[in-house]
This record gives structure tokens, sequence and C-alpha cells, in this order.
């Protein structure tokens, strides 16, 4: 493999730029709106106790009528994360957690394999018609096609008929890992190996669910597929698992959401999404993250948002976009990144990560060059509110052997009031003297004396600020399909915005 | 339609004006002379409530009703306009659709029809030929990366675009070269009108050869210290501030 023995590196670090101007009370305009999403549903629920061994991963491995291959893959994985130690390098702070207080598989009760979507219990098609996700056919997004994970599960995938028309695979991986057991041989793990770290290994392992992409050679996907993640149960774990393979001259768009009800204790959330792109291949993978944050002040409750996002551009000529707004979870712990391995291909990374209240984040990504004239984009822009903390870190990693690599690297924060702090540590190791690598990094805040032009011109502060936000992440925003940058942006305001008598 | 009266006000552990009653009339032109640091921009700031600034005693009375008890936005709502002295970047903001979202709060403020991006289109393209404005204005971000000239410029195009009761420029004169200057006061000359009122706070008489105040008024410690007719500003242009810091 490749050697980096070569590099040169270097790491900088702009810490703690804290606000020294007291601006209460724009902080308190950036006070969290209620999260809207906090319910529960009651819904009959298979739950493993709690606790992890062997004995457990086989239990979800016959709950999920595994073959043979998957339980070694399982085991595999689960005797590696014995001997692994939960890494602590992160810039968050959390108190440890207790691997046997959680329960790694809950799934709504159900009697046999749904014929359709008609049969998915009312709760649960309640559950996402109130979180703006309708399943039933009449009701759906005439553009997208959703597959809806409740806990642990899979409970609906929509337009799968139109998609196989196109030789488009769309199905929960638990789906294609009985229909489709070659391609989830050749590729499942393949770009996050089981022992890449503590919780991919971990998530190898008890992984329950999740989503499953195949677009097939000189296709391009009729629509928007999406998967939308709801953790509902108390003290569960949630380890879904997204493969996406975009075979030679095809394209796929696809997002992702998730939120969570509101409980006082902390979810772990610890999914891998691996992405393989082939030659001339392109993926455009989106997410908008709005996962319960835990409590506004005390900062108790919420999830830990510990994912491991990686794509493969395998093909000469391929492409992989990662875009993912991140407003939600009470940590989040994420790096999603690119391999550049096919000549030409090319990796961007646009991240919008906004904390307030006690939310604590650390993300980026990582691009790795291996491939020749390979191509890398990291735009980030990370907005802190109230005490929260918010650090941007990201590698560019160039290999020997990558002729002719290139990085752009944008890292932008934005801090609203005084208590927040935003962090940069940027990690750049080039192994070849062909690659050029560019980093620009500012910081800057909302100020008083901006939000006062905006009032002399008559316009509220509370449009001010969700105007300076917008203006501040346009160009991540631009890169999200029509519809969800609505979203998003509204999603943002929401977040930011409580209006002042 | 603007009086105040006894103002006191500064910062807050500050006193900066020490008592100044002006009264300003529609179809009027006033302008506020002194040198830096005797409460021009103090002024400026109280008029537009200013959140860093306190008012001790006195009282401004905006057509009828009690100006400092309105918030800053109702008082922009209301007519009221201050062109900076020194305009506030917005990077990431563009500048028509700024002007745009002004010009909809005006038009909702006063129950009128919102106007979309296309048709305010049409209204910008009037205004900044009226001013001679390049129409790469219209794509930058609010004031970022223009020339002090520019921003000037900038200010003045809100105010055309907004058309306030009383426009409040201070020191619009500052930073501009004579072309600019020339450009600036013709286009607050056009906007100029029987309905509305300027008050313009400059350090330097040279503006008021552009823009013909009717009234001018010397502003010393926080004091009006002497008021007069456009004349005054002749005289100072000869004698300077000097007689008046001594006495």
């Amino acid at each position: 493999m490749v050697e980096y023995r070569n590099s040169a590196y270097f790491r900088q670090d702009w810490t703690r730029k804290k606000m020294e101007d007291g601006q209460e009370d724009i902080s308190k305009l950036a006070k969290r709106e209620e999260y809207k999403y906090g319910f529960v549903t009651d819904v009959e629920s298979d739950v493993l106790p709690k606790g992890l061994n062997e004995a457990t991963v086989r239990a979800i491995s016959s709950k999920r009528d595994d073959p043979d291959f998957m339980l070694d893959f399982r085991l595999k994985a689960y005797n590696h994360w014995l001997k692994m130690k939960e890494p602590r390098w992160a810039n968050v702070k959390f108190t440890p957690i207790d691997y046997q207080a959680v329960s790694y598989y809950s799934a709504p009760r159900k009697k046999q394999k749904l014929a359709s979507i008609d049969e998915v219990p009312a709760e649960i098609l309640h559950t996402f018609e109130k979180l703006g996700i309708p399943l039933l056919e009449q009701k759906r997004l005439a553009n997208v096609a959703v597959d809806a994970v409740f806990d642990s599960v899979s409970v609906a995938t929509t337009h799968q008929k139109k998609l196989r028309e196109k030789g488009v695979i769309f199905c929960s991986i638990s789906e294609a890992i009985k229909e489709h057991p070659e391609l989830i041989k050749k590729y499942l793990g393949s770009v996050v190996p089981i022992e890449d770290n503590f919780f991919a290994a971990l998530n190898s392992a008890v992984f329950s669910d999740g989503s499953f992409v195949y677009i097939p050679p000189d296709t391009k996907c009729p629509m928007e597929l999406s998967t939308y993640f709801r953790i509902n149960t108390e003290e569960t774990g949630q380890f879904e698992r997204t493969l996406i393979i975009a075979d030679r001259n095809s394209y796929v768009s696809y997002i992702e959401g998730c939120t969570a009800p509101q409980f006082d204790t902390n979810q772990l959330h610890a999914a891998i999404v691996e992405l393989v792109a082939l030659d001339n291949a392109e993926i455009k993978y989106s997410t908008v993250q709005n996962w319960y944050a835990g409590d506004q002040d005390t900062g108790v409750g919420g999830i830990f948002n510990f994912v491991v996002k990686r794509g493969k551009c395998l093909g000469k000529n391929s492409k992989i976009s990662w875009t993912q707004i991140e407003t939600g979870s009470a940590i989040t712990w994420k790096y999603p990144g690119c391999v550049l391995i096919g000549d030409n291909s090319s990796g961007e990374f646009y991240s919008v990560a906004l904390t307030n209240g006690r939310q604590q984040a650390d993300t980026g990504s990582k691009m790795v060059h291996i491939g020749k004239n390979t191509k890398s984009v990291i735009i980030s822009k990370g907005i802190s509110a109230d005490n929260a903390s918010n650090t941007y870190r990201g590698l560019v990693r160039v290999s020997s052997v990558a002729e002719n690599a290139r990085n752009y690297t944008q890292c932008d924060s934005m801090l609203v009031g005084d208590k927040c702090s935003a962090h940069t540590f940027p990690y750049i190791e080039a192994g070849n003297n062909s690659a050029q690598i560019e980093h620009e990094a500012s910081t800057s805040k909302i100020s008083e004396e901006q939000l006062l032009y905006f009032q002399q011109r008559g316009i509220s502060r509370e449009e001010a600020i969700r105007t300076i936000l917008n203006g501040f992440c346009k160009d991540v925003f631009k890169q999200l399909p029509m519809e969800f940058a609505v979203e998003a942006q509204k999603l943002l305001a929401l977040k930011l915005e409580k209006s002042v008598g | 339609m603007l009086v105040i009266k006894d103002l006191c006000a500064g910062l807050e552990n500050t006193e900066i004006l020490k008592g100044i009653s002006l009264t300003i009339n529609k179809g009027e032109i006033h302008s506020i002379m002194g040198p830096n640091g005797h409460g021009k921009s103090t002024l400026s700031k109280i008029l537009i409530g200013h959140p860093g600034y306190a008012v001790r005693s006195g009282s401004i009375t905006y057509n009828g009703k009690n100006l400092l008890e309105m918030p800053p936005e109702k008082r922009a709502l209301e007519g009221v306009f201050l062109a900076y002295q020194y305009p506030v970047e917005i990077p990431g903001v563009n500048n028509a659709e700024f002007l745009r979202m002004a010009y909809n709060a005006k038009m909702k403020h006063e129950g009128k029809e919102l106007v979309d991006p296309l048709d305010f289109e049409d209204i910008l393209g009037e205004k900044m030929a009226l001013l001679g404005m390049d129409a790469k204005f219209r794509e930058r971000s609010v004031n970022e990366g223009f020339s002090g000239g520019e921003k000037k410029k900038n200010e003045i195009l809100q105010m055309a675009i907004l058309e306030p009761q009383i426009a409040v420029l201070d020191e619009i004169d500052s930073g501009l070269d004579i072309d600019a200057l020339k450009i600036v006061a013709e286009g607050v000359n056009k906007l100029a009108n029987a309905n509305n009122a300027i008050l313009a706070i400059t350090h330097y008489p040279r503006l008021l050869q552009y823009i013909k105040p009717q009234h001018v008024h010397v502003l010393i410690n926080g004091r009006i210290v002497r008021s007069g007719g456009y004349n005054l500003a002749n005289d100072l242009e000869k004698t300077g501030y000097d007689s008046y810091l001594q006495a």
C-alpha cells in the first residue's frame, strides 16, 4: 500500500476564538425553539435486553435471518471490538458510555414480512407523517423515494416499482443481504473495514438495518433517494448501515434525515455509510441531521452521533460529494470523507454545523488522494451560539503516488454570543511534490452593528439573523437538492430564532 | 415633523449632548456643523435608537409621536433614515436582496403589496440610473469590499429606494473625492422635496455648496451654540470653528 514517509506534516490550531463583547441579547435571540420532534410513538416493540456479548450478536443475526457469511462478518467484528478502546481524541467532553447499558436491538413487532406499505402499523405511518415524511402512496413526495427506518428496522421503502424498471435497487440492507448477497459480499466493509475504528467494529457487529442502493451501469437514477431515520425507544442504540454502489456511468443523489424523541438519557447513534463509485459514476450524499440535542440549559439527554461515513472513488473520473447540515445531537463526531483511488476522481465536502445550548461538535472531512489528477474540495461552515463548542477537524492526505493532486479547503466559523467557542484543526500531509493544497480560514461574528444596520432599514432582528446566517451558509445550501435547501434554511432559522417582543 | 427638546444624552456613563433643541419641518434642509468629537454623530445615533447610547433627559417628538419609545426598526419604518458615516459590511448577503427586504418591510408596514425579485429589478434599476450607479452593485455583498465612495453611494441608493420622511446624512462627504461628492450631493438633491426633510451632519462646509441648507447649526461641546441661514456656512468656511471653541 501507499506510504507516507515523506509527508510534510503540519498542524495549526486557531483555538478558542471567543467573543469578547458582551452580546447577551443576541444569544437570547439565538435560543433554540422547542424541539418539535421530541414525541415518542407508542408501538409494540421487540427489544433485546441491554448488554453486549457474543450471544447478543448471534441473537441480532438470527432476528435478522442472516445468512452464514453475515454472522461470520458480525462475529469477526465483535471480536475485534473487544480488543479496541473507545477513542477519546475528539474535542468533546462526555461521561464514558456504558456499552452494557444499551439495548442493541429494537424493532416494531410485526407478524410477517409486509406485502405492501399499507400494512405498516398505523402508529408508525402516523409518526412519519408527523415528521413530514408521508409513506402512503397518494401522499408521497413525487420525486423522492423514501426508505423509512424506525429504531433499528427499515419499515417501508416507497417508489420501489418505478425504480425497479430502471434496474435501480433501493431496499433495506437486510433485504439486500438476502436478495443480493454477491454485492454485499463484495462491497460491505470494503470502504470502512470492520477493524477501521472502535465504532466501525461495533456497528459491524450489531447493525440491524439501514439502506442499500445499487445503480446499474449507464443509469441516472430517476429520482432522489432518501432514508429517514427515527430512534423511538429509550436506551436503544441505533446502528444502521448504508451501502451505496454506483456502477459505471451512473448517477445518484441520496438524502438522509434524522430525528429522535426527547429523553433524559443519552442515546448512541453509531452508523456507517459506505459509498462506492466506479468509472465515471457520481454519488451525491446529503444529510440533514436534527437528532434531539439534549436540554438547552443543562445539557441533559440528547443523541451521541458518532458516525463513520466514507466514500471510495474507485473508478476513473468518479465523483463523490458529501453535503451535511448538522443541527441536532448532543455530540456530533464525524468526518465524511473520500478515498480518491481512480485517476481524475474528485471528492467534495460541504458542511454547515450549527451548535447551540450545550451542544458539542467535532466534525470535518478526510480526503485521501491516491490516483493521479485527483481533486478535492472542503467547504466547512461552523456556527456556534450559547455555550456550545464547534470544532472543525480535517485531514488532506496526498500519497506519494498521487501526481497533480489538488485540494481547496475553506473553513469559516461564526460565533453568536460570548460563551461559545470555535476551533479549527486542519491536518495536511503532502507526500508528493506536485500537490497543490490551499487552506483558507476565517472567524466572524454577528455583530450588534450589523443587526442595527438591518433594523435601521426596517428589517427585524430575527430576519436579520436569518439573512446573515443564510448568507454565511449559502455555498453549502446551494449544494442541496432544491426542496431540501428550503428545509435546511427553515431548520437553521427555527434553531436560531426566537422572536423577541 | 421632528422636534428635539432639551436633549441630554450620550454613552452610558458619559454625557455628550448637553441640552439640544432643534425643530425640523417638512421641506426643510438643515445642517449641523462642528468639529469632530463634539456630539454630531451621537445625535444621529440617538435618532436611530442605537442601543449603546442612552438618553438622560429631554424629548424627541416625530410626527407627534414619542420617537424615543420606538424600537429602531419602527423608527425606520416610520420614515427615519440614517445614511451612515461608516456603512456596515454584511458579508454573504446580496445587496439587491437586502434592498428588496428593506423595501418590502416598508411595503408591509404601509399595508401595500410586496414586490417579487423581478419587479424589484425595475425599481432598483430606475434608482440606480438616477444615481449613475454601476450594475455590479446589485450582485455584490452589502458594502463588502466597497470603496469609501461606493459605500456612500450605496447609502444614498437605499435612501432613494426607501424614500424616508427625514434623512439624516452623517458625514456623507467624508472620504469622497470631488467627483463622487458631486454625484452623491446631486442624488440627495433629486430626492429632496416638499414632503421630506434632510439633516446633513458635516465637518466641512464643502458639502453645503452642493446641498444648500436653509438652516445651519453649529454644534460645540454638546450644545448648539449658533443657528443661522445658509450664510453661516460661508462664514465658517472663512473663520473655522476656532472662535466658537474659544468662546
